[in-house]
Formats: structure tokens, C-alpha cells, sequence
């Protein structure tokens, strides 16, 4: 039920449950804390079709020559794995974070548009199934890669309008999501916090929203004019009626580098929750982390041909871009500082959302490290479209922003739950996974250095160590994540009972509700006051 | 016991020569002067990041050993300093000029396209390359060798390890003059294409409809092997590229080669 106006009015001890119960209760929730479970536990699945699809790849790489799928159908399970990955698991993801703990943060009973956030979800299974499908049409999936150049993804079959119809529908989805967020953070927000006073979680996901609604619609434009050419005879990107392939990419990377800080963004703020908590110290330079924040988004505009430096870019143009991008090292490079800093002089333990995020600083650090190599427009000719790439953008994507989730999961499932989660499993959970996920993505910056392009389903014999080892890692990670359900399982179902703080003494609104945290909180504005005079 | 102990040590020797390149962690270094730099600027970033790395980590886990609560750690309550954050911010936009420097200067000599000697036209094909020596009227296509080819299809049964430069192969490889500064034109019939040579750290784009260019020249002689870098339909992976660098003389004898070959 969405709060009204005579909810408001109630007295605050008298609490609605969900309006219907069994599978109509998921089908028609508008209660944010509702479709923030469902955007968390949809992206749980899809953790694992990406991964299915991850582990048809990694088998098959496992060694050289080809043992189990043709390449065509390798190159499906590429697309697919990423597609499903980026746009099914990790910003659904976020989103769930997003429609669970922003309410909670700002003091707010619910989202600003409670019908268009149940729309905004359920688009998202429609548009994944939809998406699945083409597997199984004449022609197969889309073969081209995520990033869906022209020509080649031209030659894509039967699929092709159901795959493009797939993109939009994600893309409406995390539009309409955004614009919610943006309306909340701004209108719903408790009189008492200041827009400085917001806890980084909140500001973060209020920048990334802005980047999704000024980015989404390009990624539309540009999907449609493949559409266009392939069906109503336009040349957008064929050279033989007056276009250029490259027009696209230009397109495509204008949404697809502030894509990635999207999907970065909401993780940082993750990790400036929890660090703080388990230092027992604020967190250090809170202004100089959101200015931070909003830097990278700026600069995320002027960087994109950075994906291209190999098209043909005349010198001017790789010049710009190569020194752009350095500059986003700068305001990424001061948060690590700051996380560091927070840490630094503070009473640490170590349960498990605290492993995660500092695995998340070490890890995320080594993705920003050969990210700035690749900046450098002369050394990227010899990365460019070779597993370098490949193990720089894993390492951001996943000890990045996947550990970034699961560590927010940890952190916040005794306050939606109610229960504590086993810390034992937890801590098993978390060394499986680093250390797997370590041993699946380090090897590649090797064999990518070594001469090993990307999006190929089978290699020179020379490559063939350091894959079986990438393989061996992918499956052990990819497995070592059915603990995770298990633990996210046996917490829903039970468990040690946790308190309304949960924590040693940690800040934030959403520590002063009761935990498993109420249908409707917030039906009142609270009186926010911020902890330390410092954080300001 | 002789008998046994020289073949045995041979076959070490095999073993050992042939696992160095397995275990290959970096870029080589190449065998033209682009190379070189190229090299030589990605081992000089490499060892900033690791100095910033050790520094960065090192905070970090000296952070995490003396400040624990289980030691007693109490909480200090600080947490900005203006002065942090200038320093910090500007102490990496001093080590970015630094490498920024020489980065452009290599684009400049990159991008350096005057004073070529020959100019070869590469055309990407789904699947193989085709090369076309501009004024010479000598072309030709360069395939997949047949044993490579017949070893990689799906359950093949036939082992890669033992097939000659596996996948690395072709039936007409590009034949090149050292020491000669060689402009090279390329483009596609079909899809994008890249043609990508590490030894010589040549990457670019084959765009249908359109033409890119770029210049190498190879300081030593030799076979090299290379790849197509961009993904361009079911067998992106199987359309290598070998260029042998031959001697100017030799180059100009196989050249005269194939011209007689064409005109008979």
C-alpha cells in the first residue's frame, strides 16, 4: 500500500502489512522496502545466469582447441554473460540498495512514486526473459559483443529486434527508477538534514540517477538507429549510403563510459557506509567525498573515446581523450585516500561487510591502477581488445562493485531481516571468494600482455597455463557464491536476534528504526542530528 | 648411463625453452623503435602504480594491524583536514604531468606518418586478410594454415600442442623489407576488423568504407605473429597475421618473384 495522505495522519503505532498476501503481494507492492527484496533477489539470479554463461565460457577456455561449443555460439554466451550481467544483475543490484536504504537514510516513508518503482521492477524480468529467448531463435543470440557494433551486429538473425526491444525495455526501467530517486532525495528528505548532512550512500545514488537519465536515452538513440538501418533502409553507421560504423561507437561509449561509473557510483557509497562503522570512526572528508563523487560524474562525460583509441582517431582527438581520462584518477584516487584515512587512527574489527569492503580497496585500487596504464593512448594499442582489458574492467566490476553489494548485504540483512546472518559462514564465504576471484582475473593481465586478444574461444598454445589456472578460479568462484544463498537463506529464516543498531554504535537513520525494520517507517519526519559537529 | 643422460638433458632443455614463453607475463618488447618506447613507457607507469601501491596497501595494513579494537585501539574522532586533501590531490596530478610527457610524445612520433618508403593495403575479410603491395601489383589473400584449421574444429580430437604455431599460422604470410619505414593502409570488405601485431605494436581498426593509416618499420629480421583484435563474426579468433621481415635484397628478389609469377 502507498503511504497517503491518511496513513500520514494516522497515529504512528498503527502499522498496515502489505495489502495482499502470497504472489499478488510481490506482483502489486508499491512499499520500497518490498521492491527493494525483489531488485536484490532478482540480481541473486541473475548472478547465477551470468555466471552459467561465465562458466560455458571459462570451461571452454580451459584449454586450447574446442571441446564443448562452437564459436558462434561463444560469442553468444560473451553478449549474453555481460548483458545479463550489467544491465540484469549488478544494477538491479544497486537499485534494490537503493529502494531499500534511501527512504530509510533521508527519513522518508517511502519513494515519491511507489506505482511507477513497482514498474519500474517489473520490467526487468520481461525484458531479461525476453532477452534469454533470442537463444533459442533461428540465428541464435546476438553474437556481437555487448557492445553491439554495426556491421557485425547487423548479421545478427531473428533475434536482432527482440534483443534491441530487450535493451529498451532495461533502459526504461533504470529511467523511471532514477527519476524516482532524484524526486525522493529532493522532496522527501527529513526537514532536518541538509543536502551536505546526506549520508554518501544517499548522494552517491543521487549523482548516479542524474548520469542514468542524461546517458540511458543515448544508448536508446543509438540502438534505434541500428533498428533504422537494419529495417527502414537508413545508413546511420553503413559507409556505402553516406554513414560510419564509428558513429556508433561514439554513441554507444557516450552512454557506455558514464554507464560504468553508474554502475561504480552507488558502490562507493556502499563502502563509505561501511567503512566508517566498523572503524567506529566518521567518515573521513564527507564534503570532500561527495565534491569527489561529483567530479568522476562530470568527468565521465569527456572520456568516452578512450574505448576507441584504435579507430582511426585523429592525433588531436587521442590526445584529448588520453588526458581526460588520467584526470578521473585524481577524484577516484582521493576517495581511496579518504576510505584509508577513515580507517586510519580508528578501533577496527573485522566481520564480514568490513572484509568485503576492504577486499573492495586493495582489489578495486589494482582495477584503477591498469586503468590508468590503459589511459595512455601509445601503451593502449597494444591492450586494446586483449585480455588486459578484460581482467581491468573484472576487477573494477566484480571486487569492485559486486563486493561492494555483497559486503551491503551483510551489512544491512539483520536490519531487513531481523535476524543475524552466521558470521562463521560469512567469513568462509568472503576468503572463497577472494581468493578465487583472484585467481580467475590476475592470470589475464598476463596472457593479455602476452598477445591474447579477447572474445576468442580459443588461443595459441602458449596461453594455455595461465587460462586453465583463470578457468580452475572461475569455477571456484562461480560455486563458492551458492554459499552465499545459503547464508542469505538461513538468515531470512532465522538467527540470532538482532538489535535496532545492529552494530557497534554506528550512524544513520536507518540504525534507529527496529530491526527486521517496520512495513512503514518513517510515517513521521525525525529529527536528524548529525553525530559530530566535524561531519559536515 | 651417457647414452640416457644426454637426450634426458636435452629434453629438459626443450622443456625449459619451450615453458619460458608460456609463462609470459609481459608485453614484449618488440622489434621496432615504437615498440621499444611503447615497452619502455608501460614499464615506467608499471613501477608508479606499484610504488603508489605499496604506499596506498601499505597504509592500509599498517591501518588494520595497529588500530584494531581487539589491541585496545581507541577511536580518534578527526575526520577532515583540508590539508589532506590538497596534498593528496595534488601530489597525483604532479606524477600524472610526469607521465603525461612522454605519453604525448610517443603519440606525436606514433601519428608520424611522412617519409615512407612503400605503402601496403590491408583489407579485412570475414575470415582472413588480404594484402596488396600499392603500385606493385602484387595481392594476395593470407588464410588459416590447414593444420591449424582442421585441429580447431569443435572435438577435433587432434591436440593443439601438436601443431606448428597453433592458430598462429597462414598459407601466404606478408613478406617486408627491414629497416624500411613501410606506410600501410587498411580497411574492411565486411565488418570491423583490427589487424594487431604486438612485436611491432601496430594496432588499428579495419573500418568497411572508410581507410585508416599508420606506419612501421622493423629493425630486425625475423617471423612475427599476430592476431585480429576485433571481434568480427564466429571466426574472429582464426584469422592470424605473419609478417617475415626478410633482408632488402631478399625482399626485392621475392618481390621480382611474384611480379614474374603474375605476368606469366
Amino acid at each position: 500500500m502507498s503511504a497517503t495522505a491518511a496513513d500520514i495522519q494516522d497515529s504512528h503505532d498503527h502499522h498496515h502489512g502489505p495489502a495482499h498476501t502470497g504472489i499478488k503481494r510481490w506482483l502489486f507492492t508499491t512499499n520500497h522496502k518490498d521492491i527493494g527484496t525483489l531488485y536484490l533477489v532478482f540480481s541473486l539470479l541473475m548472478l547465477f545466469v551470468g555466471g552459467a554463461m561465465a562458466l560455458v565460457i571459462r570451461a571452454e577456455l580451459f584449454q586450447p582447441g574446442l571441446q564443448f561449443v562452437n564459436p558462434d555460439f561463444f560469442n553468444q554466451m560473451t553478449t549474453l554473460h555481460a548483458l545479463i550481467m550489467v544491465f540484469g544483475m549488478i544494477m538491479p543490484a544497486f537499485a534494490g540498495f537503493a529502494n531499500w536504504m534511501v527512504p530509510l537514510m533521508i527519513g522518508a516513508p517511502d519513494m515519491a512514486l511507489p506505482r511507477l518503482n513497482n514498474w519500474s521492477f517489473w520490467l526487468l524480468p520481461c525484458a531479461v526473459i525476453l532477452l534469454a529467448s533470442t537463444l533459442f531463435m533461428p540465428g541464435g543470440a546476438p553474437a556481437s559483443g555487448w557492445t553491439l557494433y554495426p556491421p557485425l551486429v547487423l548479421q545478427t538473425g531473428n533475434a536482432f529486434p527482440f534483443a534491441i526491444f530487450a535493451v529498451h525495455l532495461l533502459g526504461i526501467s533504470s529511467i523511471m527508477a532514477a527519476i524516482n530517486i532524484i524526486v525522493t532525495i529532493l522532496n522527501m528528505r527529513t526537514p532536518s538534514m541538509s543536502l551536505l548532512q546526506m549520508p554518501l550512500f544517499v548522494w552517491s545514488w543521487l549523482i548516479t540517477a542524474y548520469l542514468l537519465i542524461a546517458v540511458m536515452p543515448v544508448l536508446a538513440g543509438g540502438v534505434t538507429m541500428l533498428l533504422m538501418d537494419q529495417f527502414f533502409g537508413t545508413s546511420f553507421f553503413s559507409a556505402a549510403g553516406g554513414g560510419d560504423p564509428v558513429l556508433f561507437q561514439h554513441i554507444f561509449w557516450f552512454f557506455g563510459h558514464p554507464e560504468v561509473y553508474i554502475i561504480i557510483l552507488p558502490a562507493f557509497g556502499i563502502i563509505s557506509q561501511i567503512i566508517p562503522t566498523f572503524s567506529r570512526k566518521p567518515l573521513f572528508g564527507h564534503s570532500a567525498m561527495i565534491y569527489a563523487t561529483a567530479s568522476i560524474a562530470f568527468l565521465s562525460f569527456i572520456v568516452w573515446a578512450h574505448h576507441m583509441f584504435t579507430v582511426g582517431m585523429p592525433l588531436a582527438g587521442q590526445m584529448f581523450f588520453m588526458l581526460s581520462t588520467m584526470l578521473i584518477a585524481i577524484p577516484t584516487g582521493v576517495k581511496i585516500f579518504n576510505w584509508t584515512a577513515t580507517m586510519w587512527e580508528g578501533s577496527l574489527t573485522f566481520e564480514t561487510p568490513m572484509l568485503f569492503a576492504i577486499a573492495f580497496l586493495f582489489l578495486f585500487t589494482i582495477g584503477g591502477f591498469s586503468g590508468l596504464m590503459m589511459a595512455m593512448a601509445p601503451l593502449d594499442f597494444q591492450y586494446h581488445d586483449t585480455y588486459f582489458i578484460v581482467a581491468h574492467f573484472h576487477y573494477v566490476l566484480v571486487p569492485g562493485g559486486l563486493f561492494a553489494a555483497i559486503g551491503g548485504c551483510y551489512y544491512w540483512l539483520p536490519k531487513w531481516t531481523g535476524h543475524m546472518y552466521n558470521e562463521t559462514l560469512g567469513k568462509i564465504h568472503f576468503w572463497l571468494t577472494a581468493i578465487f576471484v583472484n585467481l580467475t582475473f590476475f592470470p589475464q593481465h598476463f596472457v593479455g600482455l602476452a598477445g591474447m586478444p579477447r572474445r576468442i574461444p580459443d588461443y595459441a598454445v602458449q596461453f594455455a597455463n595461465f587460462n586453465a589456472m583463470s578457468s580452475i578460479g572461475a569455477f571456484g568462484f562461480g560455486f563458492s557464491q551458492l554459499l552465499l544463498v545459503y547464508i542469505i537463506y538461513k538468515c531470512v529464516k532465522g538467527g540470532d536476534k538482532a538489535t535496532a543498531e545492529v552494530w557497534d554504535n554506528p550512524e544513520g537513520l536507518e540504525w534507529t528504526v527496529p530491526s527486521p525494520a517496520p512495513y512503514h517507517t518513517f510515517d513521521e519526519a525525525p529529527v536528524y542530528k548529525p553525530r559530530f559537529e566535524d561531519t559536515h | 648411463m651417457k647414452r640416457f643422460l644426454m637426450p634426458v638433458l636435452g629434453w629438459l632443455l626443450a622443456i625449459e625453452t619451450a615453458n619460458a614463453d608460456d609463462w609470459a607475463v609481459n608485453l614484449p618488447v618488440g622489434v621496432t623503435d615504437i615498440s621499444i618506447l611503447i615497452y619502455d613507457l608501460h614499464m615506467f607507469i608499471f613501477w608508479i602504480c606499484v610504488g603508489i601501491g605499496v604506499a596506498v596497501f601499505g597504509a592500509m595494513i599498517i591501518a588494520m594491524i595497529k588500530f584494531r579494537k581487539s589491541k585496545g585501539a581507541i577511536p580518534a574522532t578527526w575526520s577532515h583536514s583540508t590539508l589532506a586533501e590538497i596534498i593528496w590531490t595534488v601530489i597525483p596530478i604532479i606524477i600524472l604531468i610526469v607521465i603525461s610527457v612522454p605519453a604525448a610524445r610517443a603519440l606525436i612520433q606514433i601519428e608520424d606518418t611522412r617519409g615512407t618508403e612503400m605503402t601496403i593495403k590491408i583489407t579485412g575479410y570475414q575470415w582472413k586478410w588480404q594484402y596488396d603491395y600499392v603500385g606493385e601489383d602484387v595481392s594476395f589473400f593470407s588464410s588459416l594454415t590447414q593444420t591449424s584449421n582442421e585441429a580447431r574444429q569443435l572435438r577435433s580430437d587432434i591436440d593443439p600442442r601438436t601443431v606448428e604455431n597453433y592458430l598462429l599460422d597462414v598459407d601466404h604470410p606478408l613478406i617486408i623489407p627491414v629497416d624500411t619505414k613501410i606506410r600501410y593502409l587498411i580497411t574492411a570488405n565486411d565488418v570491423i576488423h583490427s589487424w594487431w601485431m604486438p612485436a611491432f605494436a601496430v594496432k588499428k581498426d579495419a573500418i568497411p568504407g572508410f581507410i585508416n593509416e599508420g606506419w612501421f618499420q622493423v629493425n630486425e629480421l625475423g617471423t612475427y605473429r599476430g592476431q585480429c583484435a576485433e571481434l568480427c563474426g564466429k571466426d574472429h579468433g582464426f584469422m592470424p597475421i605473419v609478417v617475415e621481415v626478410l633482408s632488402k635484397d631478399d625482399y626485392a628478389a621475392w618481390l621480382r618473384s611474384q611480379k614474374d609469377g603474375n605476368s606469366s
